[in-house]
């Protein structure tokens, strides 16, 4: 879990990707926003179920799979129950019962499903959730935040953080692989608006390539009467420490399998997008450590300071849960200093991406000097010029285990 | 007295954890042997999740699946999906949710399947209180009976289940109890031949929450259908009313009288309780005859 978890080439994130030899013909461009990339990502994958609850900036995922499934492109059982407690209830069995289950949220909607996201993964369900990270009430706002998501690092689901609609297409399908690989359930966040709801150019597969990739799913325990096997039943404290145990241990398989399903990507779309990835990090003295839509303004930011001779880069961390703390002490050995920039806020803690990098490189020999901010809470926007402001005073933001009020 | 011929599959088998003398366990028995083998069942916390029995066992011989307590209906309408999704469309997904489960936590989602007509069997095991964590008040529990949260009584009225379940068209909603076994089985046998969601709210007397002998469930079970408390009755689409146990032969006072939960009411509050069912009653018949009513109509129009 080094230089393999790492995708490495500068190019940017979102433009043109090289293509596979003979993958040309298998996909076509087409100009989509972040939250119709996800839809068509979900299409592709052919889930047979698949529930919805409109939310605000999630809406557009659930009416464009209502749109595919009333135009007969879309042979999945497609329910509006009253609340997203009652999509993800509904969500769990259905998986349990053998089929493939995807469904989309934001904010309010996922925390309202907590208590049930403990739930799926409890059951071992590979059930695939996009979701559109918005600031989380009161008070009452829409903007990119992704303190709901991060919220719910403790579930036990996967999480992934996209930057561009071309991403999140990507990574739903690749996070159903690895769901069902593991029996895991996967969490695809991206930023509200600023990837939900812009327009891309996004090359989207064809169907024989998604089916190539992606096997039917065909668990071997499940809910039916030829079958006769229960879930949820009381159970005594030892099991239910092993229980956890063997959760324990499909996590930790994810990291490397999330690097071969991304290498198997590569093989048929020429996109590869790594768990870490390392940006003009040769030789760079400071390095930005950031996640979701921010990744995308840093690259400016880190192109224009390495014009002007500053030795900067971007590690991005796209695999969120499991914590890819192998691949993030690889990225950052020999860097000098970090600054880590939250668009969330744990209240008590700080940046919650500070707090789990800090705690992934406690101990590493030459650690970098670790600077928190909590830059773009709430949405605030934080052009490049911002982060080049940032880098060039990072000696006057404390290092401690604080993070940093900058906006 | 003539011994009940009961044809049964054992689809619930015994050792299970259920109290002596228990009603929803034979309730339960009874259910399952007619669903018959090709069924899945939903069973949120509660007396029958206990009942089922701890991992490895169950007393079930068919899939359980245990969801949290307030998304059974949730739970029952994704396996009923997946099922489809799979061409198991003559599979039976079935239901078997406490009072606390249905009238109260689990209302929300049970309102959105029935409104979306989701195709499975809903048996709402109704024991009147939340009898797995000792006896406190739902809101299924009865005006002035004493619970663990309510030990003066219970000041308000216990909501009308079938009634508000009628109110959303439901293809099939009834009531049943163990005390009349042949209505129960044959409302189990008729709720299987209807697609969409069917419910059947049992009355379940609990040993140990109602305060009554170990041997007093069957007897407080027909004293409740005979004083009129728990009428026997099926709405069909929400409107067409059948009544099954047509005449009250006894006073409330005689169903209360075996109830510890009910010992401490003075006649006035008895008297409350009869005013409560004779109203009950009156607007029920109302109902049944405006069916009827309206059945004529339609007979005489196609005539």
């Amino acid at each position: 879990m080094n230089d393999v978890a790492m995708r490495t080439q500068p190019e940017r994130s979102g433009k043109a990707a090289p293509q596979a030899p003979g993958g040309t013909t298998r996909e076509q461009t087409m100009l989509l926003t972040g939250n119709h990339a996800v839809a068509w990502a979900a299409k592709l994958a052919r889930p047979k179920f698949a529930p919805g609850y409109p939310i605000t900036p999630q809406t557009p995922i659930l009416e464009k799979l209502t749109e595919f499934q009333a135009a007969g492109e879309f042979d999945a059982e497609l329910i509006t129950p009253e609340s997203e407690h009652s999509v993800m209830a509904a969500c769990i069995p259905a998986s349990l019962a053998g089929v493939r289950v995807f469904t989309a949220t934001a904010s309010q909607g996922l925390l309202l499903m907590h208590e049930v996201l403990q739930y799926a993964s409890g059951a071992r369900a590979p059930i695939v959730v996009a979701n559109v990270n918005r600031t989380v009430a009161s008070p009452w706002a829409f903007w990119p935040d992704q303190t709901d998501s991060l919220a719910q690092r403790d579930t036990g689901w996967i999480q992934f953080y996209s930057e561009s609609a071309q991403e999140s297409l990507d990574s739903v399908i690749q996070a159903f692989r690895i769901a069902e690989s593991v029996l895991v359930p996967a969490l695809v966040s991206h930023d509200a608006f600023y990837v939900s709801h812009a327009l891309e150019p996004v090359r989207v597969p064809a169907q024989e390539l998604v089916d190539e990739f992606l096997p039917e799913y065909a668990p071997p325990h499940r809910i039916d009467p030829a079958k006769v096997e229960s879930w949820g039943n009381v159970v005594t404290q030892e099991m239910f420490a092993r229980h956890r145990r063997e959760l324990a241990e499909a996590m930790a398989k994810v990291p490397q399998l999330a690097v071969e399903v991304d290498r198997d990507w590569a093989r048929l779309t020429g996109r590869s997008w790594g768990i870490v990835e390392r940006y003009r990090c040769d030789g760079a003295h400071t390095v930005l450590v950031t996640m979701g839509s921010m990744c995308g303004t840093a690259r400016d930011a880190v192109d224009a300071m390495r014009d002007e001779g500053i030795a900067v880069g971007l590690v991005k961390v796209r695999l969120f849960r499991p914590f890819p703390v192998a691949a993030l002490r690889a990225a950052l050995a020999g860097v000098a200093e970090v600054i880590v920039l939250d668009r969330n806020y744990s209240p008590g803690c700080g940046g919650v991406l500070h707090q789990e990098l800090r705690s992934a490189l406690y101990g590493m020999a030459d650690a970098p000097t670790i600077r928190g901010l909590l830059a773009g809470v709430g949405g605030v926007n934080v052009p490049p010029e911002r982060i080049r402001e940032f880098v060039r005073n990072a000696a006057s933001y404390d290092s401690g285990p604080e993070s940093v009020w900058v906006s | 007295m003539r011994k009940l011929e009961v044809v049964e599959e054992a689809m619930f088998c015994s050792g299970h954890a259920a109290c002596p003398g228990c009603i929803e366990a034979l309730s339960v028995r009874h259910v399952l042997a007619t669903l018959g083998p090709d069924t899945v069942a939903v069973v949120p916390p509660s007396c029958m999740a206990i009942i089922a029995g701890p991992q490895p066992f169950s007393s079930l011989r068919i899939p359980v699946y245990q969801p949290t307590l307030e998304s059974s209906a949730a739970a029952a309408s994704g396996i009923r999906r997946a099922l489809d999704a799979q061409g198991k469309r003559d599979t039976q997904v079935v239901v078997f949710a406490g009072d606390g489960g249905t009238y109260d936590i689990g209302f929300q989602c049970l309102s959105s399947a029935v409104e979306r007509n989701e195709n499975f069997l809903y048996v709402c095991l109704d024991n009147e209180g939340y009898m797995n964590t000792g006896a406190q008040k739902s809101s299924s529990t009865p005006r002035f009976a004493s619970t663990g949260s309510t030990p003066a009584g219970k000041l308000s009225r216990k909501k009308n289940l079938t009634e508000i379940m009628a109110a959303h068209e439901i293809p099939y909603a009834a009531t049943a109890t163990a005390g009349f076994l042949p209505d129960l089985v044959r409302k189990v046998q008729k709720a299987k031949t209807i697609r969409g969601t069917r419910l059947l709210t049992l009355l379940i007397p609990c040993i140990d929450g109602w305060g009554l002998t170990d041997d007093g469930g069957l007897g407080v079970a027909r004293l409740a259908v005979e004083s009129g408390v728990f009428p026997l009755y099926e709405v069909e689409d929400g409107h067409r009313y059948t009544l099954n146990h047509a005449r009250r032969t006894r006073r409330v006072a005689e169903y209360l009288a075996p109830q510890r939960r009910y010992r401490h009411l003075k006649q006035p509050e008895i008297d409350t309780l009869q005013a409560d069912v004779d109203a009950g009653w009156e607007r029920l018949m109302q109902r049944v005859a405006a069916s009827e009513a309206q059945a004529g109509m339609t007979r005489a129009a196609v005539a």
